[in-house]
């Protein structure tokens, strides 16, 4: 293991390499309730060339390379299952290119989206990137390798994945390809009409190689921006209004949201809608058209929009939502983490049914939500469970409500997102057996010393 | 340890290593050294680990403890209401844990036994401590409206010294009527307490406010915003009752006194955590710049609340732990301000200006960008 150090600190140098004790616990656990595991090294590279020297030395050494972002999916995707490198790319964070016609940008894997939103609103005022819901320290790479969504998801192109358009990665056997137009020509503009290379390596929990670079669709940014909050208290008319609602176009980020806390919304479903314009006459006519939508629901007198103090419209209009952070304190303990599934707008009813009966049966709290991701084309619906971490039977029963969750979201017709290695397993035990043998294959092919972020995506343990 | 009940409600979610505006990380400790554990949060989740026996103490444990340079950065942006209030003070009290077991990372410990044995960090006598003011002709405080306190950096640093003249020629040209201490000064302990040594930095304030007691002093007038905090916030509960003020709020409220001339500087500031984020003073150190006619105020995209400090708080002026380099957060704030176009960045806190002046040295930026300090700067603009 000595040689694997020194071979480490020759790559990076020896103030980017730890097998400290403080470092491997850090790197060892997240902030949800998955059981630790334990790196071998930490290893915090600064160029594609020091990440590829590092998976050679892996592969050589057959020791798992786990990449890592901001270290932020709460699920473990970043915990090492079975010990070995993790990669913290956060010091990959220099911002490449920003093209104003063809509305992309080119960032290093480690970017984080706080810094490319600063970077945007101080040198590209007139564009921005879709945001996530995650602090700003999460990263570019991580949260399009996730399938992440923000919000831009509803109005401008669905999942995060879907507006990348190249990427440069670190193949497990040491090669660097860029995938999209870098490929052939020196433009990051769009992954087609190349053959689609780019999906090897999202949503694979970093099982195929190592993200380093991303081009990234940007798109425009409005000076004036609002938001609507309408409010029912019938589930079972919520795709109905979100359908409504979607079909305006008028509507930058559609959020639906149910929470026993504070009081006053136990009982309701609420529905956001963010509107931005460039004037205020185009602003008073978006508005007036995303009300009329609804407005059957108005007239029958079973729903209306809530007015909205100026602080609660301030937590809602930013990105990301600091509040949401804030949630994990709930229960004056520090953790959540929750199921997002991925599913039809309709599985909306049930899923909130079941998410009431999850919470009841183990006695634990919780918000539920869903972000409109497409033109309605689908939702990412959280389960979210705040829990003490000095109270080891919260963090269990917290534990067993997520995996009725996950096991709900599939019965439901949903896929749960970015799901812990259970969740992948029930995951894989649904799909077709064809599938799930190409995905074998596929990994086989490019991971062949099997040391990508094992334990992620196997069918067996 | 003090604040224990607090440890486990860290979600580690990171906002801590950011400004508010999210330019780029803002840690001083993280931008350094990069790993996870030198964050507020990785360093919420190791003490408590350590507390509970999951990790042992060590060398690795106090580096990451004492390089926290109490910049409260992340006190500015932590999400958590009822933690982020507390978050330096509970890394001062884990300093002071380890300080107790005896780990204290060998700088740490010199710079602590030198204020022990000499009171001061530079190990000079107390009589040297006259020698800023040899030639200026300044009054022993007897009475006066203000006392002006200089403080260990205003007595023994090149620069510092400098920066005490100016503002004390600044101070009588604007009419204050004040004295001094001279070699009857004592330290102010702010930055011992900040290293984690709370009985001493105790120790150095009970000797200092009963000098000043004794003396019926009502007003101090300070050079450092380390002095101006800890007097401010800490020696009312320690028997020093008397009003405090950093020069920069002293010298704001009588500019028309001063009337300085024009000039066509380019000039970014550079805002000391303990006059900002410790004493929410971010307008009058710009107020006196923006009097000056032509001079043009550039501000650096991290400002203000969101200053990047410049990694000369929690003793490391002193103990240069924090280490060096181009991640070193002075060097990266003067390449900010030489971003800005500024010709000269200007400082209003003695360690600061040290700071970033070394920076620009080891950047090579000298031709590009002087730092100043502000009174300086105001005396040379007359």
């Amino acid at each position: 293991m000595n040689d694997i150090h020194d071979e480490l600190v020759r790559i990076v140098g020896a103030a980017y390499v730890s097998r400290a004790e403080e470092e491997l616990y850090i790197y060892g656990r997240d902030q949800g309730v998955q059981p630790p595991g334990r790196p071998d090294y930490v290893v915090l590279p600064v160029t594609t060339e020091e990440v590829r020297r590092i998976v050679l030395v892996a592969g050589e050494n057959g020791v798992p390379i786990v990449p890592m972002g901001g270290g932020l999916v709460l699920s473990g995707l970043s915990v090492p299952l079975k010990g070995g490198i993790v990669l913290d790319m956060k010091r990959m964070n220099r911002i490449l290119e920003v093209n104003e016609f063809s509305h992309y940008c080119v960032v290093e894997a480690g970017t984080s989206q706080g810094a490319l939103q600063a970077y945007l609103a101080r040198r590209h005022p007139s564009l921005k990137h879709s945001v996530p819901d995650a602090p700003p320290v999460a990263t570019i790479a991580g949260n399009v390798a996730i399938h992440g969504s923000g919000h831009l998801s509803q109005s401008e192109g669905g999942f995060h994945s879907e507006m990348v358009t190249g990427l440069e990665v670190v193949l497990p056997t040491g090669e660097v390809c860029r995938l999209g137009s870098c490929s052939t020509v020196d433009k990051w503009f769009s992954r087609a009409p190349l053959p689609d290379l780019a999906g090897l390596f999202l949503g694979w929990n970093g099982t195929t190689g190592v993200i380093t670079k991303v081009g990234l669709k940007l798109f425009p940014s409005f000076p004036l921006k609002d938001v609507l909050m309408f409010m029912t208290e019938d589930i079972d008319a919520v795709p109905e209004v979100i359908a409504r609602i979607v079909s305006t176009e008028m509507g930058e980020d559609i959020n639906f949201f149910v929470t026993p806390k504070p009081a006053y919304f136990d009982g309701f479903q609420m529905t956001n809608v963010h509107v931005v314009a460039r004037t205020p006459r185009e602003m008073k006519l978006k508005q007036a058209l995303v009300r009329e939508s609804v407005q059957p629901y108005l007239d029958r007198k079973e729903a209306g929009f809530l007015p909205l103090p100026a602080h609660m419209k301030g937590n809602l209009l930013a990105a990301p939502q600091k509040s949401l952070s804030e949630f994990a304190d709930i229960r004056k303990g520090g953790g959540f983490e929750y199921v997002g599934s991925i599913m039809p707008v309709e599985g909306i009813p049930g899923a909130y049914r079941a998410g009431l009966g999850i919470a009841d049966r183990n006695g634990v709290t919780y918000s539920m939500g869903a972000r409109v991701v497409g033109r309605g084309h689908a939702v990412m619906f959280y389960y979210a469970f705040p829990f003490n971490r000095s109270d080891g039977d919260e963090v269990h029963r917290v534990r067993h409500a997520l995996e009725e969750a996950n096991r709900a979201a599939l019965d439901l017709g949903g896929i749960p997102w970015k799901t812990e290695v259970a969740g992948q397993r029930m995951i894989l035990a649904r799909m077709d057996p064809a599938t799930v043998a190409l995905m074998e294959r596929l990994r086989a092919l490019l991971d062949p010393h099997g040391i990508m972020n094992p334990g992620n995506w196997e069918v067996a343990p | 340890m003090k604040h224990e009940e607090l440890l486990h409600r860290c979600f580690r979610c990171g906002w801590c290593k950011m400004p508010l505006n999210y330019t780029d990380f803002n840690c001083p400790s993280y931008l350094q050294y990069r790993f996870e554990s030198f964050t507020a949060g990785g360093r919420m989740w190791l003490i408590r680990a350590w507390q509970q026996g999951e990790i042992p103490a060590g060398e690795r444990l106090a580096q990451i403890l004492f390089t926290c340079v109490t910049c409260k950065n992340c006190v500015q942006t932590c999400a958590m209401a009822g933690i982020r209030e507390q978050l330096v003070d509970i890394f001062m009290a884990a300093k002071g844990e380890l300080a107790e077991r005896g780990l204290v990372p060998p700088p740490v410990r010199d710079y602590l036994k030198a204020m022990q044995t000499h009171g001061n960090p530079y190990k000079r006598p107390d009589a040297e401590r006259a020698r800023w003011a040899e030639g200026l002709d300044l009054p022993r405080y007897s009475g006066q409206a203000y006392l002006f306190y200089v403080g260990d950096e205003g007595a023994f640093d090149e620069l510092g010294i400098g920066m005490a003249r100016s503002v004390a020629r600044l101070l009588g040209e604007a009419g204050v009527d004040f004295g001094i201490l001279a070699e009857a000064e004592t330290s102010d302990g702010n930055d011992v307490r900040a290293a984690g040594e709370e009985t001493l930095a105790r120790a150095l304030a009970e000797k200092l406010t009963g000098k000043l007691n004794d003396l019926g002093v009502k007003k101090v007038v300070t050079l450092s915003p380390h002095a101006f905090n800890i007097m401010k916030t800490d020696y009312p509960a320690w028997g020093g009752a008397f009003v405090v003020k950093h020069w920069t709020q002293v010298i704001s409220r009588r500019l028309r006194a001063l009337a300085p001339a024009g000039t066509a500087l380019k000039v970014a500031f550079h805002d000391p955590c303990y006059l900002g984020r410790w004493q929410g003073e971010y307008e009058a150190p710009r107020a006196l710049l923006k009097a000056v006619p032509g001079l043009a105020l550039l501000e650096m995209p991290r400002n203000r609340q969101n200053a990047l400090c410049c990694g000369g708080g929690g003793g490391n002026f002193f103990t240069d732990i924090l280490g060096h380099g181009g991640d070193q957060a002075a060097r990266v704030r003067v390449r900010e301000a030489v971003e800005t176009g500024a010709d000269v960045l200007a400082a209003a806190c003695p360690l600061c200006l040290k700071m970033l002046d070394d920076a620009v040295k080891a950047e090579g930026l000298d031709d590009r960008l002087a730092v100043r300090d502000l009174a300086t700067l105001l005396l040379a603009e007359r």
